[in-house]
């Protein structure tokens, strides 16, 4: 097998690097040799049919699955992430697909949850709720969806809304990547253009963006570069600049090989 | 008026701003809020209250005089512990069915101490450690063992009872000590000792539920287990923090059961489990967890006590007050439904 590097030649500008990477459950061999590369400041695109091995590779990289062979070098150092805390404190945020937030807080304590502000010393630290309140204004401020109050509870939001909130969570508290798993699949027409408006300005401000999606249009509209999966192995990356949608389909389905 | 974790009507607000607006608001809030179901269903258990003391006070004036107001308060105690604890655990989506059965334990354990060294220090010790010992076990059953809260906690209620009837040979301990006399008839004013004990741990156990990162993480978890662990809340210990809450609020209700029997008995007190679950719900705790208050419980346990006192008052049978209980609970949780 080869891995097409030479489209992305490995610089100081990588934020991120897999290198072979395998991960087998049992007998299913879910990732075979993975290579591939996120520049800082870009937004990656991770395409693949279903069962290509997507999530499970995003999931080795925000500590969830430890690989079984190959390293993760995440800004210049080899990374061994042993859980979800290891890869957020390193600066890696992802944002689930089923959003992980809690339906019955409201948008500032699901903003602020475990990493509440405090007065105090533990264990007699009580929660302070005013700071995290402003604090939790002035993220939300900065979106381009209008989310209501930061008072009111995630229940009462819309997908879109919610959707808002996830990222700004994830945008916030000093990360450097952020991964987001089919973040417009249950969203509307419109509501999936705020969100893509949400993303682009993460790579705006600075933050690289590893972005899961099964939408073509999509992937090519807002990622720099596309790394294509495919029965858990890395077939192949481009450009977005420099291809199309047609040869994508063709990588992910194999009718152009790698 | 205490904050209550949840907003009663569609206002954008929630927590203690809803609060506000309503206390300080114009009258169109407060109709609107008239109307909506909802807010009748978050503070079914203070209404209940109201409508109950008019009632029995209207039927018997003797309801309301101070002697009868000590006497509730003060019968009212253990069982706000009970719910205080229970509230934490239910918060977290999962259930106790122990806690009366671990408090009879708590109570022999205390009874045997005290009859064996005779100091009431070490006593009150053991108690509580007891219960804490139980809390243990059942947080360890459910978030260790993966075991349903429902079945580990009937698990250990059974084996709670069995211990005390072991361990006392089956028979009641006389306890007599001045200083626990004082706790169960002495008191300030109206406020018996054992009513304030249980107020200063509500009132504690508020702050820890609104005011502390425990408590965020405790709702967190009964609103979402996955979400709450990915964002890195270690949701095991959580469970078996609430447990231990749980456990260690039994232990301390058996002080006060002790004290107001004056005995350690192996007895069953079955109705304190079924007292504190209905406590729970009748303060608005959503049985699933991730939302609640420790001030509706504590109205919950006071209209309970308020219930059985009055029917008492009334001289209607005892057989009654079960049937009464059952009633009050189950309209409780159908006007939960529309809590949103």
């Amino acid at each position: 097998m080869t891995i097409e590097t030479t489209a992305t030649p490995r610089t100081a500008t990588d934020l991120l690097r897999v290198q072979d990477v395998s991960l087998s459950f049992g007998s299913v061999r879910a990732l075979r040799d993975v290579s591939l590369t996120l520049g800082r400041g870009e937004i990656t695109a991770l395409v693949g049919d279903n069962g290509a091995g997507k999530s499970t590779l995003v999931r080795c990289m925000s500590g969830i699955h430890r690989p079984d062979a190959g390293d993760i070098t995440f800004d210049g150092n080899v990374v061994h992430f042993h859980t979800p805390d290891d890869a957020r404190n390193a600066g890696i945020e992802t944002v689930h697909q089923n959003l992980a937030l809690v339906e019955d807080l409201t948008v500032w304590q699901n903003l602020f949850l475990n990493r509440e502000k405090v007065y105090g010393k533990p264990p007699f630290a009580l929660l302070n709720r005013r700071s995290m309140k402003r604090d939790a204004e002035q993220m939300v401020s900065t979106l381009a969806v209008n989310v209501p109050a930061v008072t009111s509870r995630v229940r009462r939001l819309s997908g879109g809304q919610r959707q808002a909130v996830a990222i700004c969570r994830a945008a916030s508290f000093s990360s450097k990547l952020v991964i987001m798993d089919e973040p417009t699949a249950a969203l509307g027409v419109q509501e999936t253009a705020k969100v893509e408006q949400l993303i682009r300005k993460l790579r705006d401000d600075g933050h690289a963006v590893l972005l899961i999606s099964h939408n073509f249009e999509q992937v090519l509209r807002l990622s720099d570069q596309v790394w294509v999966m495919r029965s858990g192995r890395c077939v192949g990356g481009r450009r977005t600049s420099e291809t199309t949608g047609q040869e994508i389909v063709g990588l992910i389905t194999g009718a152009i090989p790698a | 008026m205490t904050e209550v974790h949840t907003p009663a009507s569609g206002s954008p607000l929630s927590g203690t701003d809803t609060q506000r607006s309503t206390l300080g608001g114009g009258t169109q809030a407060t109709l609107t809020r008239v109307k909506d179901i909802g807010f009748w269903a978050e503070w079914a258990a203070l209404v209940g209250l109201i409508v109950l003391v008019i009632v029995f006070q209207a039927a018997n004036s003797t309801f309301l005089s101070t002697g009868n107001i000590e006497a509730m308060l003060t019968a009212s105690a253990i069982l706000i512990l009970l719910a205080v604890g229970q509230t934490f655990v239910i918060t977290t989506g999962g259930i106790d069915l122990s806690v009366a059965s671990v408090m009879t334990f708590a109570a022999v354990a205390f009874g045997l101490a005290y009859k064996h060294g005779g100091n009431l220090t070490l006593s009150c010790l053991v108690a509580l450690l007891a219960g804490l010992a139980f809390g243990v076990v059942n947080g360890l059953l459910v978030s260790m063992g993966k075991i349903t809260d429902f079945i580990a906690t009937l698990g250990t209620l059974s084996a709670a009872s069995g211990a005390a009837l072991i361990i006392s040979n089956g028979k009641p301990t006389t306890v007599i000590n001045a200083t626990l006399l004082k706790l169960s008839s002495g008191g300030l004013g109206v406020l018996g000792w054992s009513f304030i004990i249980g107020a200063v741990v509500a009132v504690i156990a508020h702050v820890v539920y609104f005011r502390t990162r425990f408590g965020t993480h405790v709702l967190a978890t009964g609103g979402s287990v996955e979400a709450a662990a990915a964002t890195g809340i270690r949701t095991d210990r959580v469970k078996l923090a609430v447990y231990m809450i749980a456990g260690l609020l039994a232990g301390l209700a058996a002080i006060l059961l002790v004290s107001r029997v004056g005995a350690a008995e192996p007895a069953a007190n079955t109705a304190f489990l079924l007292n504190s679950v209905a406590a729970v719900v009748l303060g608005g705790v959503s049985l699933v967890g991730g939302r609640g208050s420790i001030l509706g419980p504590v109205l919950g346990a006071l209209l309970l006590t308020a219930l059985t006192n009055g029917l008492t008052l009334l001289g209607v049978s005892q057989f009654y007050q079960p049937l009464s209980v059952g009633v009050v609970v189950v309209l409780a949780a159908l006007l939960s439904r529309f809590q949103k």
